[in-house]
């Protein structure tokens, strides 16, 4: 059964749509197909899980856009949340 | 697609034909509410402002009151002032006539001789006005005439999910079909106003999207308010919320994967068959959704994950919720269940199906909040009344 969900297919987290325990399946969609890999923490429902590892200093990806950067090196199966994501505003106004 | 509208003189089309009592102000609002309950097909709004402005707020108010006249939505509109109030009637004429060549009557309250008179006066346009707008035949129009508003409020996680990322679908269709789709809501732009800029179709437009937001931040903290500091809210972090950028991701995604054509300041003449468009709101629902029906949006789409009733005395707004427990407790209110997509629904199918019921909405189908009568709405201001 699907327990997770990824909004666009660039993203590198899914949101648990239900409450996910460690060790627990995690079952997505991405292109009609399911994709499963094994929580390595517990999920809070709609909070997000790593579907791919996300290396410190890398994008998190969702909604196909980049909503911080990994403070810390995140495994695929982990809780993605405040503990290794920091905001990262990019600058565009000075790249022009 | 083809939808079933009103042609209006100057050009536009309308998806409702019904006779706008206008009141100019504060003061001419209980009049006219009391000339609308006379005249069926007539809509009214109870206008809070109009008068003790600084000159920045009435010009908002003014906006509105003449993009409320020329929304293609009315056929015609009858003005009804106090007499003394700032915002004068020759100055609402005049904006009214510079946005359309409708059908427009005055009436103004203490030159009539008091309120029995000017509602006499009134009821008496408004019901002619009424009788010319029922002869309409409605005529087969391409959606490209449509400009849709988009909103969310009351939101919750699945308005992220799903309910916005379904809007964000329809407004890609109505964008690919040659029309107008608005993206409202300043203040949640905010922290992502960089990846909205990425997307703009010329610099002039990414500039435009920078001004708007930072003019905003720069308003809120004249009040001392800081919408970065502590923001995402323990609440939304409590939610599954990081960043403050994928807070607002949740909110923009209503604008689908579009460019941004074109950036609006508020209740300003939006441009039909434009692609997506940015209008300057307040995250405050009923003040934005009257800004883009005053830019010219006849259909408002509007998510909710709480579920709220908003509607608008003219343009008809859709209801989506992504939460399925909010569509079951508040299913005399929302119109759209779209939290299938979270359970493997198909975005794709689900989009068109959401267009189909714009389609019919267009072509005269009552809304949940239409049908329960639902007008309320505000008018923005940043100051103090004088």
């Amino acid at each position: 059964m699907r327990n997770a969900m990824i909004i666009d297919g660039k993203d590198n987290v899914a949101v648990a749509i239900e409450p996910i325990a460690k060790g627990d399946t995690v079952t997505y969609a991405a292109n009609g197909q399911d994709v499963s890999l094994t929580a390595a923490q517990d999920i809070i429902i709609y909070h997000k899980i790593a579907i791919r590892d996300i290396p410190k200093g890398e994008p998190v990806v969702k909604y196909g856009e980049h909503i911080g950067i990994a403070s810390q090196d995140i495994r695929t199966g982990e809780h993605v949340h405040v503990h290794n994501v920091e905001g990262h505003r990019e600058n565009l106004e000075e790249k022009v | 697609m083809e939808f079933y509208g009103y042609r209006r003189p100057d050009g536009r089309v309308g998806v409702r034909n019904k006779v706008l009592i206008l009141p100019a102000s504060v003061c001419a609002s209980d009049t006219t509410r009391i000339i609308a309950q006379q005249v069926t097909g007539s809509v009214t709004f109870n206008n809070q402002q109009g008068c003790a402005q600084v000159a920045p707020d009435q010009q908002l108010t003014m906006d509105v009151m003449a993009g409320y006249a020329a929304n293609p939505n009315i056929y015609g509109t009858v003005v009804v002032s106090l007499g003394c109030e700032n915002c004068q009637m020759d100055l609402v004429v005049d904006a009214i006539r510079q946005r359309t060549n409708k059908p427009l009557k005055q009436v103004i309250i203490q030159e009539s001789g008091g309120t029995l008179k000017a509602i006499d006066k009134a009821v008496r346009y408004a019901k002619e006005m009424v009788e010319e707008a029922s002869l309409l035949q409605k005529e087969k129009f391409p959606i490209s005439e449509l400009i849709l508003g988009t909103e969310c409020g009351g939101s919750d996680p699945t308005s992220g999910l799903a309910a916005n990322v379904l809007i964000g679908q329809l407004s890609d269709l109505l964008v690919q079909a040659g029309a107008t789709s608005i993206l409202s809501e300043t203040t949640e732009f905010i922290g992502a106003e960089h990846i909205l800029a990425r997307r703009a179709a010329t610099p002039e437009v990414r500039d435009r999207i920078f001004e708007i937001v930072h003019r905003y931040e720069k308003a809120l903290q004249m009040v001392g308010e800081e919408v970065r500091k502590g923001n995402p809210s323990p609440g939304n972090k409590a939610g599954g919320i990081t960043t403050l950028e994928e807070k607002s991701l949740g909110c923009i995604h209503k604008g689908g994967h579009s460019p941004v054509m074109e950036v609006y300041d508020y209740a300003k003449q939006v441009e039909a068959k434009k692609g997506l468009v940015i209008m300057d709101t307040p995250g405050h629902d009923p003040s934005s959704v009257a800004a883009m029906v005053a830019g010219g949006a006849q259909v408002v789409v509007f998510s909710s994950g709480r579920g709220t009733p908003t509607g608008n005395p003219i343009a008809p707004v859709i209801k989506i919720t992504g939460n399925r427990i909010t569509y079951a407790n508040m299913i005399d209110n929302i119109d759209v269940d779209a939290s299938p997509l979270i359970y493997g629904g198909d975005l794709k199918e689900m989009g068109d199906e959401l267009l189909k019921l714009l389609v019919e909405v267009a072509s005269g189908k009552q809304t949940k909040a239409e049908s329960l009568g639902y007008t309320e709405m505000a008018i923005a201001r940043a100051c103090n009344y004088v």
